[in-house]
C-alpha cells in the first residue's frame, strides 16, 4: 500500500547528482470506499483518481486504464448499478456510492465445470470478444450496467452502447453478438422461470 | 488443394474427430481476462516501486542550450531527475548492411543531449514516489531549446536548402534504393495502349495499442540482473539493445513480458523511455515503473504509414499490365527504429508491390525523408496497406479508361499458376488469388448489392462497390530477412517441449502473443502431434531467462515460423517417447507409433504405455532405460525459411453509401474471402481478420496524426484522434479458403495482417464507384467527409468560392 | 496525465457553497459530474487550486414540472436522468430533451455529467446550451446575494466563457414552455464526439400547419446562436429548404482544421433542414436518430 509517505528515497549506489527530496507536503485525507461490497478506508490525496485508487491502492487491477480522459472506456466500472468513466472522477467523489469492478463479476464458488465465470464472460468468451483483453473488463462492465437497466435492448440499442469503448483488437462484432446473446439468454432464463407459474 | 497431412495416427491425427488442428477451441487465455486477473505491465508492483515520467521537447526541431532539473528536484516525491549527461547511456543505432548511398545510419540516443527532432522527444526522465508526484516534477524542469526551422512533411524534407535533421543525412534522406529496373521499361510505356497515374498520399497513423507502453525495471541482486517487466513483441531484442546501452552482458538482463495489450508492430521495436527507466532503476537501486500516458502516446511514441506514391501501369487494350513504374516516400519521422531501420516502410513497399499480379516489367525508388515528427515503427501491414490502395487504384482507373469491368480487368492480371516468380524476384507459393475474387464477386451480386446499386444510382443515391486483391508474405525467414539488407536477420524460432514426470507437457517460443491467442493454437499444435488433451500443454513465452531465443512477433511470423519449431519440437518428444517404449517392449522403434497419450505398439492391439509411464521411466526409473537414452523428456527445434516465405491471400469487397447532405461514408457491407493455408484455430483466424479490417478501415475514413506548420502535434487527445467505434465499424462476413502452405510444418500461413491490408484499398475504391456519376477520383487517404461532400457537390463549392 | 494538486472540499449545501466561493475566488472550481473538468484536469489544461464538490448538493437533483407548464431541471441532474424519464414527468411537450441526450457522449458519460455542469461549461457545441438557447430557457444561478436568473441568450459570453461569477452557483435550469415540435441534430466525424455543427429547431405548429418557430445553431460561433433570419423563412411559412437556406448563408463558421467554413455551411444546411423535418413529425421520433 502507498497510502501514506514513503520515507526518503535509498541512497544512490552512485555518484549521481541526487537530492534527498524535502519532506512530502501533500494533503491526505481518508476516504471509506465501497467496492465489491467489501468496505475500504484509504488514505490519499485528493487528486487521485478512482481508478488510481482502485488499481494501486486497493490493488484491484483487473479495471484497466487505456486514455485517462474518459473516451477508450477500459476503466469503467459501475457506480450505483452504473456504468461511469473511473478516469473521470476522483475516488472522494465515490464516496457512499456502491463500487463494482470486474472482479465482481465472477466472485462466486466455481460452478460444477470448475468455471467461475458468469453468463456475461461466458458469451464473451464464446464469441471470441476479446483477444489482447485489455479493453476486456471495460466492455463488461459497460454491457453488465447496461443490461441491468435495458434486458431487452435490441441489437441497434446494444451496439449504440458498445460505441461507448473503444476496442482494437475485435472490430466490435464479437462484443455485439456475445452481449446479444447473454441478454437473449437471460430473457429466455426469465421466461422460462415464469413459464410453470403461468401454466397453474 | 492438397491435404498436408494423410490423417494417419503418426501425425497425431485421429480418425474418430479427435483432431485439434482446425477447431475453434476456446481460447486459454480467456478465463483470467475476463475475470480481471490478466496480469499487464501496470498490474505488477514491487516493494518500494518509484514512478518515473520524461520532460519532453516541447520544440520540433532545436539545439538544446540548457537542461535546468534543480526546481524538479525541490518537487514533494521527486525522488530523482536524471538527463542524458546524467545516464551515461550508449545510443540505439539501427543498420542495414547498405552502402551509403542507399542507407544512412542515424544514431537515437535515449535521452536527447544537444539536439531535439521532434515535440516529445524525451530529454530528461523525473523518478518520483508516485505517478502525480512525477508529473509535477516534469512540470518543474526548465529546457531551453535555439529553435531551428521543422521539417514537417516530405516535400519540405527533400527541397533543396531543408534543414538537415542528421547532418550525415543528404536532403534528410535515410533510405534510397532503386530496384528491378526492368530492360527496357521505358520502351513497354512507350508503347501502351494506355498508360495510368496514381498520385496517392496516405495519413500517418498510431498502431495504438490500447495498453500503452510501459515498463517495471528494478535490478535482482540475488540473480545479479537487471530485470526487465515490458510490453514488447520482442523481448530478446529488448534484451539485446539494453544490454548495450547499459553496458551489461545479455545474461545479466532479463527480459519479462506479461499479458500485453495489444501491439500492432508499435512493440516491435526497442523504445527509449524503457531504457532510460532501467537506467534510473540501476542508479537507485530500486524498482522504477513508466507507464506511458496516452498524450504521450498519442504523440511521442512510435507512429506509421505516411507515404507518397507517384506510380505510373502500363497495360494493353485488353487491360493486361505491361509495367509498373513507382516511386514512394516514406515519411519516417526523426530516426530510424531498432531493429529495423527507417527502410522498414520503403524497402517493403519497393519489394512487394506488384502483388498478386503478373507485372512484366518492374521498377521502383523508394526513399525514407526524415522529418520532425515522432519516428515511425512497423505498423500491422506495413506499407502494404498502402501500395495495394496505389495498385488497387491504377487497375480501376485501367479498367475506367479501357472501359472494362473492374473485376474482369483484374482477373486478367492475377497470378494463377504457382509457384510464379515475379519480376521482383520473389516466387510465390500457391494461393487462391484468382478464388477469392470469385467468391466475393459472387457472395456480393448473390446478395443483391448490384442491383441495389443500379437502383439507388436511378434515385440519385451514392452507391459503390468496391474490391481489393492482395497477398501478404508471411513466414518470413532469415532468407528474406537477408534480401532487405538487415544488419540483424530475423527468421528463424526456436522451441523446447518438455515433458514432466506425470506426462504434462510445457512448450515454449520465441514468439510472443499480445491478443494472438498462441497459449491456445500453439498448445493445439503441440497436444495434436502428441496426441495430448489441450490442458496437458502449457506454453510459454516472453521471458528471456526460460525461452533460449526467439524473434518474437511481428510480420504474421508466428504461427508460420514458431508455431513450425513447435510442431517440430513436439514430435522429436515423441520420437523419444516413442525410443523409451520401443525400449521397454525390446522391439525396434519402428515398431511403435504415438497414441492418445500413448505409446501404441504396431500391430499389437491393447499393448500401449501411456506417457505417465514412461515419463516416470525418464525421470524415476532411469536405471530401466538403455545406456544409448538420455534421462529426461525434452526436445528442442528450430525452424526457419529458406525460400521466399509463403503468401497469404484475400479479396475484400465492400458497399458504401455517401451520405450527399454530410459527405458521410456508411459502410453498408464487408465481404472478406481469405486464405491463409490450415487455419489452426478458425475462430482466431476470423478475430484476426476482422480486427485487421477495422484498423484499415480507420486508415481509410478516420485516423490521422497531424501537426501544425512548427511541427507541433495537433491530435493529442483521443478527441482529434479519431478510433472508430462500434458504431462505424460494420459486421464483416468472412469466407475461408483453405491452400496449405508446402513447406511450414502445420500447413498454416500467417493470419495477422491481411485485415488491415485489404481494407483501405476496397473502401477507397468502393467510394470512387460511388463517386463514378461525379467524375471525381479520390486516391488520398483518410478520406474525410468533407472531402467527399466536395466531391458530390463539386459545382457547388465552385460557384461559392467565386 | 495526473491531476495537478488541489484541496479538495465537500459542498454541504447551496448557501455555504456560494459563501465558500465567495472566499476561494478565483482559483477555485466546482465540480459536478465533472466529465469535463476531470479530463481537462488530467491533461493539467484546468489547474484549480481548490476543487468544491456540489455532488451531495441533492436538493439540485430534480426534474419537475411547474404548474405553470415549465421544465425545472435541477443543476445536478444527470443526462442520464433525462434521458429515461418517464412521459408522465416529460410528457410530449419535452420529449425534445430525452431525444437529444443521446448525442451527448456515450452511456458511461450521461450518468455522470450533468445538466448544470453541461451549462457552466459554456463548450459552443455543447447539446444542452444549444437547446437552452434556441428554446428560451432561463439559467438560475445562486451568489452569496441571493439567486438570479439569467436568459440563457445572455448567459453564454464566449468558448467556456458564461456570466457566471466565481462565487456563483448554477442551480438550476428552467424551460418555460413544451415544444412538442422540436428536435435536436448533429453531425460529427464519429459517433459521441463533439459536434462539427448542430441544430435544434423548435416549430410552432397550428392546425397542423408550421406558423413560425426558432432556429438554433451550435459550431458555428463561439456561443450557441439563434438564427433570425431562418426563423423570418419559418414565419413566413416558407419551406424547411429555404429555411435551412437562410441558415447557411446566415452562418459565420469558422474555418479550420476540423472542416472549412464553406463545409460547415453545407452542415448548417443539412442539420437545419433535418431538425426541421424531425421537428414537424415529433411526435411519431423514437429517440436520437441514426445519421
Amino acid at each position: 500500500m502507498t497510502n501514506r509517505p514513503q520515507p526518503p528515497a535509498a541512497t544512490p549506489d552512485t555518484a549521481a547528482p541526487v537530492d534527498v527530496p524535502p519532506p512530502a507536503e501533500r494533503e491526505l485525507q481518508l476516504m471509506v470506499l465501497d467496492v465489491n461490497g467489501e468496505r475500504h478506508e484509504v488514505i490519499t490525496e485528493a487528486r487521485r483518481t478512482l481508478v488510481d485508487v482502485l488499481r494501486h491502492e486497493l490493488r484491484l487491477t483487473g479495471t484497466h486504464v487505456g486514455c485517462e480522459h474518459g473516451i477508450c472506456g477500459a476503466c469503467t466500472v459501475l457506480l450505483d448499478d452504473r456504468p461511469v468513466r473511473a478516469c473521470l472522477m476522483f475516488a472522494a467523489q465515490a464516496e457512499g456510492a456502491r463500487i463494482r469492478t470486474v472482479e465482481s463479476l465472477s466472485a462466486r464458488p466455481p460452478d460444477a465445470a470448475g468455471s467461475q465465470l458468469s453468463d456475461l464472460q461466458r458469451a464473451f468468451r464464446a464469441h471470441h470478444a476479446l483477444q489482447c483483453g485489455f479493453c476486456t473488463p471495460g466492455f463488461l462492465m459497460l454491457a453488465e450496467g447496461f443490461l441491468a437497466e435495458r434486458p431487452d435492448a435490441d441489437t441497434e440499442e446494444i451496439r449504440e452502447v458498445v460505441a461507448a469503448n473503444l476496442c482494437r483488437c475485435t472490430g466490435y462484432q464479437p462484443l455485439v453478438e456475445a452481449i446479444e446473446d447473454c441478454a437473449a439468454a437471460r430473457r429466455a432464463e426469465r421466461a422460462a422461470a415464469s413459464a410453470p407459474r403461468k401454466e397453474k | 488443394m492438397r491435404r498436408i497431412e494423410d490423417g494417419g495416427r503418426e501425425d497425431g491425427a485421429y480418425e474418430d474427430g479427435g483432431r485439434l488442428i482446425g477447431r475453434s477451441v476456446p481460447r486459454r487465455e480467456d478465463p483470467r481476462l475476463l475475470t480481471g486477473r490478466g496480469r499487464f505491465v501496470d498490474d505488477i508492483t514491487l516493494p518500494g516501486t518509484l514512478h518515473a515520467q520524461f520532460v519532453r521537447s516541447t520544440v520540433a526541431h532545436g539545439e538544446v542550450t540548457a537542461i535546468d532539473l534543480d526546481g524538479v528536484r525541490a518537487v514533494p516525491g521527486v525522488v530523482a531527475a536524471y538527463t542524458a549527461d546524467d545516464l551515461g547511456l550508449g545510443d540505439i543505432t539501427a543498420q542495414l548492411a547498405r552502402p551509403v548511398e542507399e542507407f544512412v545510419p542515424t544514431a537515437m540516443p535515449v535521452l536527447a543531449r544537444d539536439r531535439v527532432r521532434y515535440v516529445g522527444e524525451p530529454v530528461a526522465i523525473v523518478v518520483a514516489r508516485d505517478a502525480y508526484a512525477a508529473e509535477d516534477g516534469v512540470e518543474a524542469a526548465r529546457v531551453g531549446y535555439a529553435v531551428h526551422p521543422p521539417v514537417t512533411d516530405e516535400a519540405a524534407a527533400l527541397a533543396d536548402g531543408a534543414p538537415l535533421l542528421h547532418a550525415e543525412a543528404a536532403r534528410n534522406t535515410l533510405v534510397d534504393v532503386r530496384l528491378f529496373a526492368t530492360e527496357g521499361i521505358d520502351e513497354v510505356f512507350a508503347a501502351a495502349d494506355r498508360v495510368v497515374r496514381v498520385e496517392a498520399r496516405t495519413g500517418r497513423q498510431n498502431a495504438l495499442p490500447l495498453e500503452t507502453r510501459g515498463v517495471l525495471a528494478h535490478w535482482d541482486d540475488r540473480e545479479e540482473q537487471l530485470v526487465l517487466h515490458t510490453c514488447s513483441q520482442v523481448p530478446h531484442q529488448v534484451r539485446t539493445v539494453a544490454s548495450r546501452c547499459l553496458g551489461l552482458v545479455e545474461r545479466a538482463v532479463r527480459v519479462v513480458v506479461p499479458d500485453m495489450g495489444g501491439g500492432f508492430g508499435l512493440k516491435c521495436v526497442v523504445g527509449r523511455e524503457e531504457l532510460a527507466a532501467a537506467a534510473a532503476a540501476l542508479r537507485l537501486r530500486r524498482p522504477v515503473k513508466w507507464i506511458e500516458d496516452r498524450k504521450d502516446a498519442l504523440s511521442a511514441s512510435f507512429l506509421a504509414r505516411e507515404q507518397h506514391y507517384d506510380v505510373r501501369a502500363a497495360f494493353d487494350a485488353a487491360g493486361r499490365i505491361l509495367a509498373l513504374d513507382a516511386d514512394v516516400v516514406c515519411d519516417m519521422g526523426a530516426y530510424s527504429c531498432y531493429p529495423f531501420t527507417a527502410g522498414i516502410e520503403p524497402l517493403m513497399a519497393a519489394a512487394e508491390m506488384p502483388g498478386v499480379y503478373k507485372v512484366p516489367a518492374y521498377r521502383v525508388r523508394g526513399r525514407a525523408v526524415a522529418t520532425n515528427k515522432a519516428p515511425t515503427a512497423p505498423y500491422r501491414g506495413v506499407s502494404r496497406p498502402q501500395y495495394v490502395m496505389v495498385v488497387e487504384r491504377l487497375f480501376e482507373r485501367a479498367a475506367r479508361e479501357l472501359d472494362l469491368d473492374p473485376v474482369e480487368i483484374r482477373r486478367r492480371n492475377l497470378i494463377t499458376d504457382f509457384p510464379y516468380t515475379g519480376v521482383n524476384g520473389i516466387t510465390y507459393d500457391p494461393g487462391s488469388y484468382r478464388e477469392s475474387l470469385d467468391l466475393c464477386e459472387r457472395t456480393l451480386r448473390a446478395e443483391g448489392w448490384y442491383e441495389r446499386q443500379r437502383a439507388a444510382r436511378a434515385a440519385g443515391r451514392h452507391l459503390g462497390i468496391g474490391y481489393s486483391c492482395f497477398s501478404e508474405r508471411t513466414g518470413y525467414g532469415s532468407a528474406a530477412f537477408a534480401q532487405r539488407k538487415m544488419a540483424v536477420v530475423p527468421g528463424f524460432d526456436l522451441s523446447e517441449v518438455r515433458m514432466d514426470p506425470s506426462g504434462a507437457v510445457t512448450v515454449t517460443t520465441g514468439t510472443m502473443s499480445h491478443g494472438q491467442s498462441h497459449e491456445t493454437t500453439m498448445a493445439q499444435i503441440v497436444a495434436e502431434r502428441l496426441g495430448l488433451e489441450l490442458d496437458r500443454v502449457r506454453l510459454h513465452q516472453g521471458d528471456t531467462d526460460r525461452v533460449a531465443y526467439g524473434w518474437g512477433t511481428f510480420a504474421s511470423r508466428s504461427i508460420a515460423v514458431g508455431g513450425s519449431a513447435v510442431r517440430l519440437a513436439a514430435g522429436r518428444l515423441g520420437e523419444k517417447l516413442r525410443a523409451i517404449a520401443a525400449a521397454r517392449w525390446e522391439v525396434p522403434v519402428e515398431e511403435t507409433v504415438l497414441g492418445r497419450g500413448e505409446v501404441v505398439r504396431r500391430g499389437a492391439p491393447g499393448t500401449a504405455l501411456d506417457y505417465r509411464e514412461l515419463a516416470e521411466v525418464a525421470y524415476l526409473r532411469v536405471d530401466l532405460l538403455p545406456k544409448d537414452i538420455e534421462p529426461g523428456l525434452t526436445a528442442t527445434a528450430a525452424f526457419d525459411v529458406f525460400n521466399d516465405g509463403t503468401f497469404s491471400n484475400a479479396t475484400h469487397g465492400v458497399v458504401v453509401e455517401l451520405h450527399a447532405d454530410t459527405g458521410r461514408v456508411e459502410i453498408l457491407r464487408y465481404v472478406c474471402v481469405e486464405d491463409c493455408g490450415v487455419a489452426i484455430n478458425p475462430q482466431v483466424v476470423e478475430g484476426q481478420c476482422r480486427g485487421g479490417i477495422a484498423q484499415g478501415i480507420a486508415g481509410a475514413l478516420f485516423e490521422q496524426v497531424t501537426y501544425d506548420a512548427q511541427g507541433e502535434p495537433s491530435a493529442t487527445s483521443f478527441m482529434d484522434y479519431r478510433v472508430p467505434t462500434a458504431h462505424e465499424i460494420p459486421d464483416v462476413a468472412i469466407h475461408h479458403l483453405q491452400t496449405p502452405c508446402a513447406f511450414t510444418e502445420t500447413g498454416a500461413k500467417g493470419a495477422g495482417e491481411g485485415g488491415t491490408i485489404g481494407a483501405p484499398a476496397a473502401v477507397l475504391n468502393a467510394v470512387n464507384d460511388a463517386l463514378r456519376p461525379t467524375g471525381v477520383e479520390l486516391d488520398d487517404i483518410p478520406i474525410t467527409p468533407e472531402t467527399v461532400h466536395r466531391a458530390l457537390h463539386r459545382r457547388h463549392y465552385q460557384e461559392s468560392a467565386r | 496525465m495526473k491531476p495537478a494538486p488541489f484541496r479538495y472540499h465537500r459542498a454541504r449545501d447551496v448557501h455555504g457553497t456560494t459563501r465558500l466561493l465567495a472566499e476561494l475566488g478565483e482559483d477555485a472550481k466546482v465540480l459536478a459530474g465533472g466529465q469535463s473538468l476531470v479530463a481537462m484536469m488530467n491533461f493539467r489544461l484546468a489547474r484549480p487550486d481548490h476543487l468544491v464538490d456540489i455532488g451531495g448538493l441533492r436538493e439540485l437533483d430534480h426534474l419537475t414540472t411547474g404548474a405553470d407548464g415549465a421544465l425545472h431541471l435541477g443543476a445536478l441532474t444527470t443526462h442520464h436522468t433525462v434521458e429515461t424519464a418517464p412521459d408522465a414527468l416529460l410528457g410530449p411537450g419535452f420529449a425534445v430533451l430525452r431525444r437529444a441526450m443521446g448525442w451527448i457522449g456515450h452511456l458511461p458519460i450521461r450518468t455522470r455529467g450533468t445538466v448544470g455542469g453541461s451549462l457552466a461549461h459554456a463548450d459552443a457545441t455543447a447539446e444542452w446550451c444549444l437547446l437552452a438557447v434556441t428554446l428560451g430557457a432561463e439559467i438560475v444561478v445562486s451568489g452569496p446575494g441571493g439567486q438570479r436568473r439569467v436568459p440563457a441568450g445572455e448567459f453564454f459570453l464566449g468558448p467556456y466563457t458564461s456570466a457566471l461569477e466565481p462565487d456563483e452557483l448554477l442551480t438550476e435550469v428552467v424551460f418555460p414552455r413544451p415544444a412538442p415540435h422540436a428536435a435536436l441534430t448533429e453531425f460529427a466525424a464519429r459517433k459521441g464526439d463533439f459536434a462539427l455543427v448542430s441544430a435544434v429547431v423548435d416549430l410552432d405548429v397550428e392546425g397542423g400547419r408550421v406558423r413560425g418557430g426558432r432556429v438554433g445553431l451550435g459550431g458555428v460561433a463561439p456561443v450557441p446562436v439563434r438564427v433570425p433570419a431562418a426563423e423570418a423563412v419559418l414565419a413566413d411559412g416558407g419551406s424547411f429548404a429555404d429555411c435551412a437556406a437562410a441558415a447557411a448563408a446566415a452562418a459565420d463558421p469558422p474555418d479550420d482544421a476540423g472542416g472549412s467554413a464553406a463545409y460547415r455551411r453545407q452542415l448548417v444546411r443539412a442539420l437545419v433542414e433535418r431538425a426541421c423535418v424531425q421537428a414537424d413529425g415529433a411526435t411519431e421520433q423514437k429517440g436520437a436518430g441514426a445519421r
